[in-house]
C-alpha cells in the first residue's frame, strides 16, 4: 500500500467556512460533538469533486450523542464482509469507549459522506486509517471538554469505556453523553493526532462476534426487498430473451385487463405492476411479446478463440531483463495456454430496490454496493439533482462485485416516477442470470523456462480480456516480461456477448489460476517438490513467509508431483495481502469427479482488525472459490444465457466444502491490507495441482470439472 | 379465485382471502409483513424461502398458501419466544455461522426441522440435511457447527 494513503491527512478548521451545505447538512445529524476527518490523498480528492453536490473536504465522521452513543456514519455498506463490526472496533478502541456504544449508519447517501463504493478490499485499508484518526481526535476533543469541566489539567485525565476520570481522584468523573449535552460542537481535526500503538490496542487486534447476527437469525434485517411503503407497487419488467434482442411487438391487453393491473410502457421498457409482488410475475406471464434476436455469434465453446481474434494490441504490466537472453538460459521451456469462463456473481438476494419518487425529490432503498454513484445514476435518468435523490442501503445480501451495477434501481425510480407510487423491482433469479456482469472469460499464455536446478530464468506472459490485477508474477526471474492484451471489464471496447464485470478479486483468480499452474508444471518438469521450488524461486519475503506458514500448518512432506497423495500449492497477492493455499483431494477415476477434502490457507494481511472476521472472509473465499474451480461456468449461446437458476448454474453445497483450516499471520505492526478477496485467488490452481498431484493429468481450463477431469485421464490411459 | 384460509401462523390463528394458488411466501411478506422468509430462486432450488409446516421445512415459494390450510405455519421471526432466543439462533450467533444473513433464516429454519426428526444427527446427517440450502457467502463449515452446537443444547427436552 502507499504510504501516502494513510500518513498524508489534511487538517484545517472549519469553523469560519461558509460553505452552506455543510452547515446544513451538520444540521441534518442534530446536536452532539462531530468530528470530521479527510484523508488527503490526491485520488481521493478528485473522487470527491465527482461526488457533487456533497461536502467535498471530509470523508469521515462521527458524531457523540448526549446519549453517550458513538456513531460512525460511512457510505461503506455491509453486504456480509463485516464491516459493520471491524469497523466499529477501530472506533472503539481509538475513542475508548465500550464496543456496545458505537453505532454504524452505511450507505445512506442524506448522512454519510461521499464514498466510491464497496469493494476491492478497501475499506479496511483506506477507510479504516481516517476512521481512526477521528476517533483519536475525537477522544483529544472530549479530553479537552472534561478538563474544563473537571477543571483538572488534561494530562491528569484518563478516558475509559465512554467515562473520562482524574485519575488522582477517580470520583472526579464525567461520561461522554454528559460533555455531549445541550452541545453542538463541529470540529474539524486540526493536527495529526497520534493514533494507538498495537500495545495499546484494547478492541483492535481481538476476534469479535458479529454485531449484526441477532438481528439475522431472528429476520428483523432488512435488506432492500424487506421495506414496505403505503400504497406499494411491485414490478416486473418484460426481459429480452437474448442480449442484443429488440422488440418487435408488445401486446399488454390481457394484462392490463387483470384486476389490479397497471401497465406502464416507455419505449422497449414495458412493466406491469401489482400491490402483490406473484400477481406482478403473474400478469407479466400475460404479457405476449415478439423479439428479433440477432443470430449468435459465439458460444461456450468458441469463445476463446473469439477472444483471442479479437484482442488487439497489448500493454507491458511488468517487464525486466531479456526474453531472448532468458530463452537462451532455460533448459527446459513450457509453453501452455490457460482457459477460464464466465462467471455468475450469484448472490443469493438478487437485485432490489424501492423507490418512492414525491414531486422532485427521490428516496430509493437498494441492494447495492454503489450507494453515491448509484444515487447520480437515478439523479440523471429522471432528470433530478443529485441532492434531491436518497439513496438508503439497507443490508445487502451479498455482492461480491454484482451489485456495483444498480440497474434495479434505475428501474424502480423511472417506475415510481410513471406510477406516483412507492415502486419495488426484485429481480428473479432468472434476470439475475441474464443481467449479471459476469466476470469475463479471458486467456493466459506463458512461456517459461528452467535451468536444470530448477531455477527460473525465462518468464513470458500475456493474459486476454480478464484484466491485469495480479498477472504480475512475483518470483525471482531475472528475465520476464507481462502482457495485458484487451482490457479487462469496463475499459474500451469489448468483444464479450454480454456485460462483464468485477468478481470478488477481478482478473486474479484467472492470473493466479494460469501463474500457479505454470510454475508447477515447471517444479514437475524440475522433479522437484512444489514448495521446494517455490522457495527457490522467491525473494520476497511476504510470500516466502507466508508458503512457510500454509506448509508448517499443513504438515508438509516434500515430494515432487505427481506423488499420488493428491496434496496442490499455490501462492498469490491481492489488495496488498499474500496468501499460500494447500490442498488435498480425492479423485475418482471413474466419474472423474473431484473432492477437495481439506484446504490449509496462510494469510499475511498485515493488522487484523478482527481476527475472526478475517478467518470468516477467508473460509468464505474458499467456500467460493470451489465453485468456479469445480463446477461454475456460464453456458451461452449468442447474448443467450442458458443457466438461468440452480438447477444447471452449481454452486457450492455443504457437502463440497472441505475442512477448512486458516492461519492469519501475527503482523500487527504493519497496515492492515485487503481481507475481502484475497483467499479466493488461488482456489483454481491449488485444485487444479492437487489433481496433477493425485492421478497425473494437467487440466488447463477451469472449471475443472468432472468430465474435464474423466477425459484427461481417457487420454492418458 | 379468492377463497379464506385460515392456520396458525407463528402460534396465533390467522385468516387471509386470496387467490389460494399464490406462493405462500408472498402472502407472508406481502399480507402479512413477515419479510424474514426470503425469495432466492423461485424454483425451490435454493432453500432462502424455508419455513415451517407443521414443524417440517417446506419451500415457500412453491408451497401454494391453499394448501396451508389448517396447519401450522412458522417463519423466522416466531422462532424466538419473549425475545429469548432459540437455541439453534443463538449457536448461530455464537458461531458467527453467517455473513449477509439472508440465506439464515431458510437455514436455521431447515435445521430445526432436521433437528425435529433427527435430535443428534451425526455432521454427516447435517450436512445431508441441509445440502439443499445454498449460501454463497460460504458460512458453511460454521453453519454445520452451529446445527452440533445447538442440537447438544437442546438435549433433554431443552427445545427453547
Amino acid at each position: 500500500m502507499n504510504e501516502q494513503w494513510y500518513t498524508d491527512l489534511d487538517f484545517t478548521d472549519i469553523i469560519d467556512d461558509p460553505n452552506v451545505s455543510r452547515r446544513d447538512f451538520l444540521k441534518t445529524l442534530g446536536g452532539g460533538i462531530i468530528i470530521l476527518f479527510f484523508v488527503g490523498d490526491a485520488s481521493v480528492l478528485e473522487a470527491q469533486r465527482r461526488g457533487r453536490g456533497y461536502p467535498e473536504d471530509f470523508n469521515a465522521y462521527l458524531r457523540i450523542g448526549p446519549d453517550g452513543r458513538v456513531t460512525c456514519y460511512t457510505g461503506k455498506i455491509e453486504q456480509g464482509q463485516g464491516a459493520i463490526t471491524s469497523l466499529a472496533q477501530m472506533l472503539a478502541d481509538e475513542i475508548d469507549a465500550s464496543l456496545d456504544s458505537i453505532d454504524m449508519v452505511m450507505g445512506d447517501t442524506s448522512v454519510c459522506p461521499w464514498d466510491m463504493g464497496t469493494f476491492g478490499s478497501m475499506t479496511i485499508r483506506f477507510f479504516g486509517p481516517p476512521l481512526r484518526a477521528a476517533g483519536a481526535e475525537a477522544r483529544r476533543v472530549l479530553l479537552e471538554l472534561a478538563a474544563e469541566q473537571l477543571k483538572v489539567p488534561p494530562e491528569r485525565l484518563v478516558a475509559e469505556n465512554g467515562v473520562i476520570f482524574d485519575k488522582e481522584q477517580k470520583d472526579k468523573r464525567v461520561t461522554y453523553g454528559d460533555l455531549a449535552k445541550g452541545k453542538t460542537i463541529a470540529r474539524r481535526a486540526k493536527e495529526k493526532p497520534p493514533v494507538k500503538n498495537p500495545s495499546e490496542f484494547k478492541v483492535i487486534g481481538k476476534p469479535v462476534l458479529r454485531r449484526d447476527s441477532r438481528e439475522k437469525v431472528t429476520g428483523k434485517a432488512q435488506y432492500a426487498g424487506d421495506i414496505r411503503r403505503p400504497d406499494m407497487l411491485y414490478a416486473k419488467v418484460l426481459r429480452p430473451p437474448a442480449h442484443g434482442a429488440k422488440l418487435k411487438s408488445v401486446d399488454t391487453s390481457v394484462a392490463e385487463k387483470m384486476e389490479g393491473v397497471k401497465v406502464v410502457r416507455d419505449g422497449d421498457f414495458v412493466a406491469v405492476l401489482h400491490k402483490n409482488p406473484d400477481q406482478a410475475a403473474e400478469a407479466l406471464s400475460r404479457v405476449a411479446a415478439e423479439f428479433d434476436v440477432p443470430p449468435a455469434q459465439v458460444d461456450d465453446q468458441t469463445i476463446f478463440e473469439y477472444l483471442l481474434k479479437n484482442a488487439g494490441e497489448g500493454r507491458a504490466v511488468a517487464q525486466g531483463g531479456q526474453l531472448d537472453e532468458g530463452q537462451k538460459l532455460s533448459e527446459i521451456v513450457v509453453e501452455q495456454t490457460y482457459f477460464d469462463g464466465y462467471k455468475a456473481h450469484a448472490p443469493i438476494e438478487t437485485h432490489t430496490a424501492l423507490a418512492q419518487v414525491e414531486g422532485n425529490k427521490a428516496t430509493v432503498w437498494a441492494s447495492t454496493q454503489t450507494p453515491f454513484p448509484t444515487k447520480d445514476q437515478i439523479a440523471n435518468a429522471l432528470g433530478l439533482g443529485a441532492d434531491d435523490v436518497r439513496l438508503i442501503t439497507p443490508f445487502v445480501g451479498g455482492g461480491f462485485g454484482g451489485k456495483s451495477p444498480g440497474q434495479q434501481a434505475i428501474e424502480a425510480a423511472k417506475l415510481s416516477k410513471a406510477t406516483g407510487k412507492p415502486v419495488q423491482v426484485m429481480w428473479s433469479r432468472e434476470e439475475e442470470f441474464f443481467y449479471d456482469s459476469f466476470r469475463p472469460a479471458a486467456v493466459v499464455k506463458i512461456k517459461s523456462g528452467i535451468t536444470k536446478e530448477g531455477k527460473a530464468v525465462l518468464w513470458d506472459y500475456a493474459v486476454y480480456w480478464a484484466g491485469d490485477r495480479g498477472s504480475q508474477q512475483f518470483y525471482d526471474i531475472p528475465h520476464h516480461r507481462t502482457a495485458s492484451v484487451g482490457g479487462g471489464f469496463g475499459r474500451g471496447p469489448s468483444p464479450h456477448p454480454f456485460a462483464t464485470g468485477a468478481w470478488r478479486a477481478p482478473a486474479n483468480n484467472t492470473n493466479t489460476f494460469a501463474r500457479e499452474s505454470q510454475i508447477d508444471i515447471m517444479a514437475a518438469k524440475a522433479r522437484m517438490d512444489p514448495i521446494e521450488f517455490r522457495l527457490k524461486n522467491l525473494r520476497d519475503e511476504r510470500p516466502i513467509r507466508t508458503l512457510k506458514a500454509a506448509a508448517e500448518k499443513f504438515g508438509w512432506k516434500p515430494a515432487p508431483a505427481p506423488s499420488g497423495r493428491g496434496f496442490g500449492v499455490a501462492v498469490g497477492t491481492d489488495s496488498d495481502t499474500f496468501v499460500a493455499h494447500i490442498a488435498e483431494v480425492e479423485v475418482d477415476k471413474r466419474t472423474g469427479r473431484v473432492h477437495v477434502k481439506r484446504i490449509v490457507c496462510a494469510q499475511d494481511m498485515g493488522l487484523a482488525i478482527n481476527p475472526e472476521g478475517a478467518s470468516i472472509q477467508m473460509e468464505g473465499c474458499i467456500t467460493m472459490g470451489l465453485g468456479y474451480a469445480l463446477t461454475e461456468d456460464i453456458r451461452f449461446k449468442g447474448g443467450m444465457i442458458l443457466d438461468r437458476n440452480f438447477d444447471t448454474y452449481e454452486l457450492p453445497r455443504f457437502s463440497s466444502v472441505p475442512k477448512i483450516e486458516t492461519v492469519i499471520l501475527d503482523l500487527k505492526n504493519e497496515p492492515a491490507h485487503g481481507g475481502g478477496e484475497p483467499a479466493i485467488i488461488c482456489m483454481g490452481a491449488v485444485v487444479a495441482n492437487a489433481i496433477h498431484d493425485a492421478v497425473g493429468v494437467r487440466l488447463l481450463q477451469l472449471p475443472l470439472s468432472a468430465e474435464r477431469v474423466r477425459k484427461a485421464l481417457a487420454a492418458i490411459a | 379465485m379468492a377463497e379464506t384460509i385460515s392456520f396458525t401462523l407463528n402460534g396465533k390463528p390467522v385468516s387471509v382471502t386470496t387467490d389460494g394458488q399464490r406462493p405462500l411466501l408472498w402472502v407472508l411478506r406481502t399480507d402479512f409483513g413477515l419479510t424474514g422468509t426470503k425469495f432466492g430462486c423461485g424454483q425451490a432450488l435454493c432453500g432462502a424461502c424455508t419455513v415451517l409446516v407443521d414443524n417440517k421445512a417446506v419451500r415457500s415459494c412453491v408451497y401454494p398458501v391453499r394448501n396451508a390450510g389448517g396447519r401450522e405455519i412458522r417463519t423466522i421471526e416466531g422462532l424466538a419466544k419473549n425475545g429469548e432466543l432459540h437455541p439453534l439462533q443463538k449457536a448461530f450467533v455464537e458461531h458467527d455461522a453467517l455473513q449477509c444473513g439472508y440465506c439464515t433464516p431458510g437455514m436455521i429454519l431447515t435445521a430445526y426441522s432436521l433437528l425435529q426428526q433427527n435430535p443428534q444427527p451425526t455432521r454427516q446427517e447435517i450436512i445431508d440435511g441441509l445440502d439443499k440450502n445454498l449460501c454463497r457467502c460460504g458460512a458453511h463449515t460454521r453453519i454445520i457447527d452451529a446445527i452440533q452446537s445447538a442440537a447438544t443444547a437442546m438435549k433433554g427436552g431443552n427445545s427453547r
